[in-house]
């Protein structure tokens, strides 16, 4: 990595951390003086989660990197039941982490 | 109602050495992967997990620099992927601080806070001895962040020591925990954005892949809010 880069690396990180303290921050500036549920906060608070439900949909199905090599079929179908094993099986995590990555390993070893 | 120092650590190491610290260890283990398989160095991994300390804004900040957007629209990304923060920690300061004034130590303290902890902290509180509230977070926090930091490094060096199927499914862990993560707050709210979001990230990244995440965010959550106001205002109505 040349010079220039490393920079470029070290103030976006240094932004997103800072991006993300803001929040914290005003958090504590702001406790116990607002109310957490004002229509602006819910509104926020959708437009953060709409963006994660976009972030995973985009991961999985127009992965960027490596997973750009494994078929589109493995990543749904072992993304698909890691979910229905934490639906189903009581809302635990590490169990469906567990079989949905087991199940996608299993499929990019033997298919 | 737990009044010993002793007792608090007590509780907290026993709280945090399960499911918490596995979690993050396993989560994390995936981020760091996904780092090295991105060709950043180790030390953005570390800054990330410390700094930024939240999965979806960790993710975001290398999933769209890898894309190549610009560092404007990669932070504001990253800020609103974490902007679940202000709410939690609005509900969080009051319940550890009711004994004592807020300090400037809050700022740091702050920093620290997860949903693993957030969760923990609500929970735990009420059987704590207000003085030593602060006490038990800490304690919680700092194993949590350790594990973290453990697993982001253990995943970096690990996924090019292994076969290539197991290297996948590491990377493959991060949009899994992800929505399991998130899947688990357990809010109408919640959901009903996730899964208007879906698509919509899908769709976006298709016509406008510079802008895909910030319009999936504003469009989705703007109908998201307004379809949970009208569900809610039925509900009141019936």
């Amino acid at each position: 990595m040349n010079e220039s880069s490393a920079i470029a690396l070290v103030l976006l990180t240094s932004g997103a951390i800072v991006g993300t303290y803001l929040w914290r921050g005003a958090g504590v500036m702001f406790a116990a003086r607002i109310k957490s549920d004002s229509p602006v906060f819910q509104w926020v608070t959708f437009v953060s989660y709409a963006m994660l439900g976009g972030l995973i949909a985009r991961m999985v199905i127009l992965p960027i990197g490596p997973l750009m090599e494994t078929p589109l079929l493995f990543r749904v179908l072992a993304f698909v039941i890691g979910v229905g094993v934490f639906f189903g099986g009581g809302k635990r995590v590490l169990p469906a982490v567990f079989v949905g990555v087991a199940t996608f390993i299993l499929l990019v070893s033997f298919c | 109602m737990i009044a010993s120092a002793s007792a608090v650590n007590r509780l907290a190491w026993r709280d945090a050495i399960g499911f918490p610290s596995i979690t993050l260890l396993a989560s994390m283990t995936g981020f760091g992967s996904l780092v090295h398989e991105s060709d950043l160095p180790l030390a953005m991994a570390i800054a990330a997990t410390v700094g930024v300390w939240g999965l979806p804004g960790q993710l975001a900040l290398v999933e769209m620099h890898v894309a190549g957007l610009s560092a404007f629209f990669v932070i504001l990304g990253v800020a609103l992927a974490n902007a679940r923060f202000l709410p939690m920690v609005v509900a969080f300061m009051p319940l550890m601080n009711e004994a004592r004034p807020k300090s400037r130590w809050d700022f740091a303290l702050v920093q620290m806070l997860s949903i693993n902890s957030w969760a923990a902290g609500l929970k735990r509180f009420p059987e704590i001895e207000k003085t030593l509230r602060r006490r038990y977070y800490i304690v919680f926090a700092v194993i949590c962040m350790s594990a973290g930091t453990l697993g982001t490094v253990i995943g970096y060096f690990g996924v090019g020591l292994m076969p290539r199927p197991i290297a996948l499914g590491l990377i493959f862990m991060n949009p899994l925990f992800f929505a399991v993560l998130l899947a688990g707050v357990q809010s109408r709210p919640s959901m009903i954005a996730l899964v208007v979001g879906a698509p919509l990230g899908i769709m976006f990244h298709l016509v406008a892949p510079d802008l895909d995440l910030l319009l999936t965010g504003v469009v989705g959550g703007t109908a998201a809010f307004l379809l949970n106001n009208r569900l809610k205002g039925r509900q009141s109505a019936s």
